[in-house]
């Protein structure tokens, strides 16, 4: 009987296995799209791209994942990983992406069997990625950071990538404007999530004001970074395939500025975190944080090579 | 403290009514919206979502459900019953 099960009504296909939660009929965003390489890309730089772009999002994922069964709330606990779970999912075809157009940045003395994307997560060290230095401090539920800490950093990251990834729908490279096209939608979401929770610890209690503030002081010495372009970037955004990350700056904080006025919170006033010798996350110069990141990421596929999952 | 409980009810990309899947826990009405896609509905796009505080509904007492609901099961003049539906006539 339709009503016995409160999905049935609900499931698309009628007569289909019964889902757990609701929500079948699912399109994949990749099938058919097109993998020639893009006019007067270089692929080592396409490659580069590929890495900054995907890297960004696995380490971010790798971050919310930590809070795992600690979140405020059951309910918060479920929005958390299902934003990282975005964040991986957008790394992969990037990855996937990566290996296909340059073959020679795969990981020397990974066995065969390994995917690419497998490869290039599990097999680079610390210096190979490419990720922005925002992605991998610890914004909590370590001793780095907390509940508002983590949210101030998903409302920096998700403003600037939606931003980013708008531009890239329409980049000459088939796969990573299917990347952003699906992006987007996932990106608006973040974003969203992250702002409703700003206005409510800005404008909650004093206690909440207060981390907040503090939240936000600590991921805004990271912000500059987003906007350097990297010269890979300009050579790419020449030809179409890449976004200039300066050309993003006013919008992200004409998006920040909204939503910091309305929680009631000030624009932290804090020195940049300068690079290292003019290098930064996007050269493969980390913080302090990222070693200890990888190793616990990739310590099972580094001491069994050989094993398939 | 403890976040307030909600009802959750969706309507599928073509279904025809809200249907109540369960319930949660949120701090107001927005977030509660917002959950309620992250655990009930996994963002597919198109379904629609109300969430109702708990505390606003009022429901029928199982102690009356007699006096309630069996009077009516003998009067088979109150079902309209006694008509043929026409083959073409969709969602009866």
């Amino acid at each position: 009987m339709a009503f016995d099960n409160a999905y049935e009504s609900l499931t698309e296909e009628h007569g289909e296995e019964t889902r757990w939660a609701y929500g079948t009929g699912f399109a994949d965003t990749m099938a058919g799209v097109a993998h020639a390489l893009p006019a007067g890309a270089d692929p080592a730089d396409l490659f580069a791209y590929c890495l900054m772009l995907g890297d960004d999002a696995l380490v971010l994922a790798q971050r919310l994942a930590e809070w795992c069964s600690r979140a405020p709330e059951l309910e918060e606990d479920v929005a958390l990983a299902n934003i990282g779970l975005d964040l991986l999912g957008q790394a992969r075809p990037l990855y996937t992406r990566a290996g296909e157009v340059y073959p020679a940045g795969r990981p020397a003395g990974v066995p065969r069997h390994v995917p690419d994307e497998d490869a290039l997560a599990y097999f680079r060290d610390e210096h190979a990625f490419r990720n922005v230095r925002l992605v991998e401090i610890d914004c909590g539920p370590g001793p780095g950071g907390d509940f508002a800490a983590t949210i101030a950093r998903l409302l920096v990251f998700s403003s600037w990538r939606l931003a980013l990834l708008s531009r890239l729908t329409s980049s000459t490279d088939p796969v990573l404007a299917a990347v952003a096209a699906k992006g987007v939608k996932e990106l608006a979401y973040h974003r969203d999530h992250a702002a409703q929770w700003t206005l409510r610890l800005g404008d909650g209690t004093e206690e909440s004001h207060r981390r907040m503030v503090a939240g936000l002081a600590t991921v805004w010495p990271l912000l500059d970074e987003l906007f350097i372009a990297h010269p890979v970037e300009l050579r790419l955004a020449e030809t179409g395939v890449a976004a200039d990350p300066s050309a993003l700056e006013s919008e992200v904080d004409e998006v920040l500025d909204q939503v910091l006025a309305r929680a009631g919170l000030d624009r932290p006033e804090v020195r940049p975190l300068a690079p290292v010798g003019g290098r930064a996350g996007r050269d493969g110069v980390h913080t302090e944080a990222m070693g200890y990141l990888l190793a616990e990421m990739q310590y099972l596929a580094r001491s069994q090579p050989e094993a398939v999952w | 403290m403890s976040w307030p409980l909600w009802e959750v009810f969706v309507r599928g990309k073509r279904g025809l009514n809200h249907v109540h899947v369960g319930s949660l826990h949120a701090p107001d009405a927005e977030l509660a919206l917002r959950h309620a896609r992250d655990v009930y509905t996994r963002r597919n796009e198109g379904v629609s979502i109300w969430v109702v505080p708990a505390g606003a509904i009022t429901a029928s007492s199982p102690d009356e459900k007699d006096p309630f609901f069996a009077p009516s099961g003998d009067k088979v003049y109150r079902h309209p019953t006694f008509y043929v539906i026409p083959d073409d006539v969709p969602h009866l």
